[in-house]
């Protein structure tokens, strides 16, 4: 009954998009009968996404085998929490979560926004549910995840031992969140094209629903490269895998759209980019759906690969940017051109940011998708780490060097004299570290080295808005920008620091051997099995020493069992400077009785994490600031005076 | 706006990446790695026997004048049981067959030629798998064909079905 209850609850919500799409019609005509139905009708539409996939959540809860994709994904032994998570641990209930929080922004904004006119808060809702209809369709005929099998098994299959990890619980649901989020945008701007309404109302009713959802992508994008760090036992943290860039492609178009957005709400300039930029990152969040979901590309995360199902989103995400760039040729030539701005002004310092990320996105983009061109052209290719890492870094540290000096510049028109000795104190603290690194540690790459030095002089000037402003006065918003940019210091710092100065040891160890990597004296002391719920593991016990103090580590090498395979499990010892990292690997056939063991030394590796998250968190603090501020003085004041 | 095409021209990237995309999805993936090795001399390598009784194999012993086939396989793998009965099949018909173990211990390879027979000349054992990557061999099973002075001719990716030993011999043939 459950599950026919969440199928039912699926249907009914299909009908009310389509209610709110021809409501959003007939309002283009100019009639608008069935506009007022619009908003109940969003409203309606994401209480039935809720009880659909609570339904699916519930199957799972119970076990319920005789659904098709329970009996394929879950497993009776399998422990509480990974038979929840297993609802969107697959396809369908992924699709299923997709679309329910497309429904439920759409309800979010039916019963939250407030600030635009009506006719493009319907609009907005309309488009909102043509993109969910798509999904809805998608999800009914092709992906039924109430599907019911017949007969039941007895015991399910599993699930994929690596998705069998705590950080699966919030991983896709959070990335999911911020993917969907920018839907929102994207409805904002086709809305705001449709009814010619480009302007500072439309970017500031915009603006915390792009807050919202790059703060869900930005602690998404940290967890994922945190969980592969300690998953997939490989000691990077950022692999640019197809569905990692496909994560980071929306991310990069909504940093740069929050951005530009701040700039339409204020200044009222950049509006056609605005639009394009919002249109572009929802797009990116397709894209990546359709990475992850059609398995085109190669990955360790395209689970489902089924070319029936890729067609299906493919198709999707083809109609809807295309008629939304296509409103956007059509109809952005009727936007007018925004207020002026000089180059040394804030709006500057944005566009640079904007020009630096868009970069970014297109070296991202097409590093991504450069194999299957090359496919198609008789050529098999990979594109790796070497190609991204190369082209992204300099124009990143382009974006650092804009970032030093942006936030202090004025509106509209500013002189960099007025900064100069902000200027030389940061060129001071760079060129300080830098030469130090260079002089005194051999060996350090280029990119390491100036990643450090604007690194430092970030950590300083990322506060400097602060500067002569009374803090019990300073809004909200203002702290969130300070702690974001902080934030980004911190990550590149983390992110140098580790690129520079790894040190890694393989070595074959006998229990009681030693091996050493960087200060660490590290020895195998024991090696047993052990076992877990679903699995048997053998497990290294490895005593690290360093400056008088001792440490345990148990990496283990996991076997599962129903499906059958082999992970490693990391252990990491986190010092506030660093961790110490450490896998261990079945040992060789003919073996001598020695266990591989892999070390690495990862300098202020976790400042990578704890950056991000502080980012996210500048992010949060800007959104509270957004959404508890009387609707209309300050912005209107603020607007009054340039 | 001065330049309108330009306003055309995010309609035209998304055209762009969907017939991409649409391409790699229609057409059938080739999911074979081709050993780019085909064409030049075998690489260096002398690898130790795989079990008692059979002599290891190095790139010299394929160089004696007379063409071979170099079959890699492993006694863990399902395929390379079923080729066997072919391997068999090619030997009868005079071809020479050297091998190489990947991955395997003297005892399973002794219990595979004991329940599938020996086709083989020479067994390496390739426990690291450090020859099989410098043949540019990404699986077992493959068989490569061998010229007599030691220069890969041809590479079969797979294991061999009834179809592919006259096509095997013939390569053979026009390597002698």
């Amino acid at each position: 009954m459950i599950a026919e209850t969440g199928l039912a609850a699926l249907w009914l919500a299909a009908a009310m998009a389509l209610l709110q799409l021809v409501g959003g019609l007939t309002l283009l005509r100019g009639e608008g009968k069935l506009t007022p139905l619009i908003k109940p009708a969003a409203l309606v539409q994401g209480a039935l996404c809720v009880v659909s996939f609570a339904s699916l959540m519930w199957l799972f809860y119970v076990t319920d085998l005789s659904v098709l994709l329970v009996a394929s994904n879950s497993h009776i032994d399998k422990p509480l929490i990974f038979k929840l998570a297993g609802t969107w641990g697959n396809h369908e209930g992924s699709m299923l979560l997709w679309v329910s929080v497309l429904s439920l922004s759409g309800a979010a904004i039916a019963l939250l926004e407030k600030r635009i006119d009506t006719r493009t808060l319907n609009a907005t809702l309309a488009v909102q549910a043509f993109v969910a209809l798509g999904f809805f369709a998608f999800l009914l005929f092709s992906s039924n995840p109430f599907e019911r099998l017949v007969p039941a098994p007895v015991e399910g299959a599993g699930l994929n031992p690596l998705l069998q990890d705590i950080g699966l619980a919030f991983h896709p649901p959070t990335l999911y969140i911020g993917y969907v989020g920018l839907s929102v945008a994207f409805s904002f701007a086709v809305a705001a094209m449709l009814t010619r309404q480009v302007g500072p109302a439309f970017a500031r009713a915009m603006r915390p629903w792009v807050l919202g959802a790059w703060i869900f992508l930005t602690v998404g994008i940290t967890a994922g490269s945190y969980w592969a760090y300690y998953e997939l036992g490989w000691g990077g943290w950022w692999f640019w895998d197809p569905v990692e860039n496909a994560s980071l492609m929306p991310w990069l178009a909504a940093t740069a759209l929050l951005h530009s957005v701040s700039v339409l709400a204020t200044r009222n300039a950049l509006r056609a980019w605005t639009i394009m930029l919002a249109l572009v990152a929802f797009a990116m969040s397709m894209a990546g759906t359709f990475l992850v979901r059609s398995g085109i590309l190669t990955s360790v995360h395209a689970f489902a690969v089924d070319p029936e199902r890729g067609s299906f989103i493919l198709a999707l995400m083809l109609m809807y940017t295309s008629l939304a760039f296509l409103v956007f040729a059509t109809r952005i030539g009727t936007v007018k051109q925004g207020e002026p701005f000089q180059i040394v002004s804030r709006e500057g310092g944005i566009v640079a940011n904007n020009i630096f990320l868009s970069v970014i996105l297109a070296i991202v983009l097409i590093g991504t998708l450069y194999p299957l061109a090359a496919e198609a052209m008789g050529d098999k290719i990979s594109v790796g780490p070497p190609y991204f890492n190369k082209a992204t870094a300099p124009i990143a540290l382009l974006l650092m060097v804009a970032l030093l000096l942006g936030p202090m510049l004025r509106w509209r028109r500013d002189d960099l004299k007025r900064h100069k000795y902000w200027l030389v104190g940061f060129f001071a603290i760079s060129l300080w570290t830098g030469v130090a690194i260079w002089r005194f540690v051999p060996g350090v790459g280029i990119f390491p080295i100036l990643g450090l030095a604007l690194s430092l002089a970030l950590a300083v000037a990322a506060w400097v808005p602060l500067k002569g402003r009374k803090l019990l006065r300073t809004p909200l918003p203002v702290f969130g920008m300070v702690i974001a940019h902080f934030g980004l210091a911190v990550s590149v710092f983390g992110m140098a620091a580790e690129s520079g100065f790894s040190r890694e040891t393989l070595t074959a160890l006998a229990p009681g051997e030693s091996a050493k990597v960087a200060d660490w004296q590290v020895k195998l002391d024991d090696v047993r099995p052990v076992v877990g719920d679903n699995w048997v593991a053998i497990e290294g016990q490895l005593i690290a020493r360093k400056g008088g103090k001792k440490f345990t580590l148990r990496p283990q090498s996991r076997q599962f069992y129903r499906p059958e395979q082999q992970t490693s499990e990391a252990a990491l010892l986190t010092r506030w400077n660093g961790q110490l990292y450490a896998v261990i690997a079945q040992p060789d056939e003919n073996g001598d009785g020695r266990w591989q063991v892999r070390l690495w030394w990862k300098p202020f590796v976790t400042f990578i994490w704890f950056g991000g998250l502080l980012v996210a968190l500048g992010g949060a603090i800007a959104l509270l600031g957004r959404m508890f501020r009387r609707p209309k003085k300050p912005a209107v004041n603020k607007w009054a005076r340039v | 706006m001065n330049r309108p095409w330009l306003l055309w021209l995010p309609l035209a990237v998304v055209a762009f990446i969907g017939g991409l995309a649409i391409y790699g999805l229609v057409v059938p993936k080739d999911d074979m790695v081709h050993s780019a090795m085909v064409g030049r001399k075998l690489p260096e390598f002398a690898l130790p026997p795989a079990t008692v009784g059979i002599e290891g194999l190095s790139n010299r012993d394929l160089a004696d004048g007379k063409p071979r086939l170099l079959n890699i396989f492993a006694s863990w793998c399902i395929p390379c049981k079923a080729e066997a009965p072919y391997l068999d099949a090619l030997k009868k018909s005079g071809a020479e067959i050297d091998a190489i173990a990947i991955r395997d211990k003297p005892e399973d390879v002794a219990a595979f030629l004991a329940e599938f027979g020996n086709p083989f000349r020479r067994i390496g054992s390739d426990s690291e798998m450090a020859v099989q990557l410098k043949l540019g061999s990404s699986g077992v099973p493959e068989t490569y064909v061998v010229g007599g002075d030691g220069t890969i001719l041809y590479q079969h990716i797979g294991d061999i079905r009834a179809e592919h030993v006259p096509m095997l011999l013939e390569k053979l043939r026009e390597a002698q």
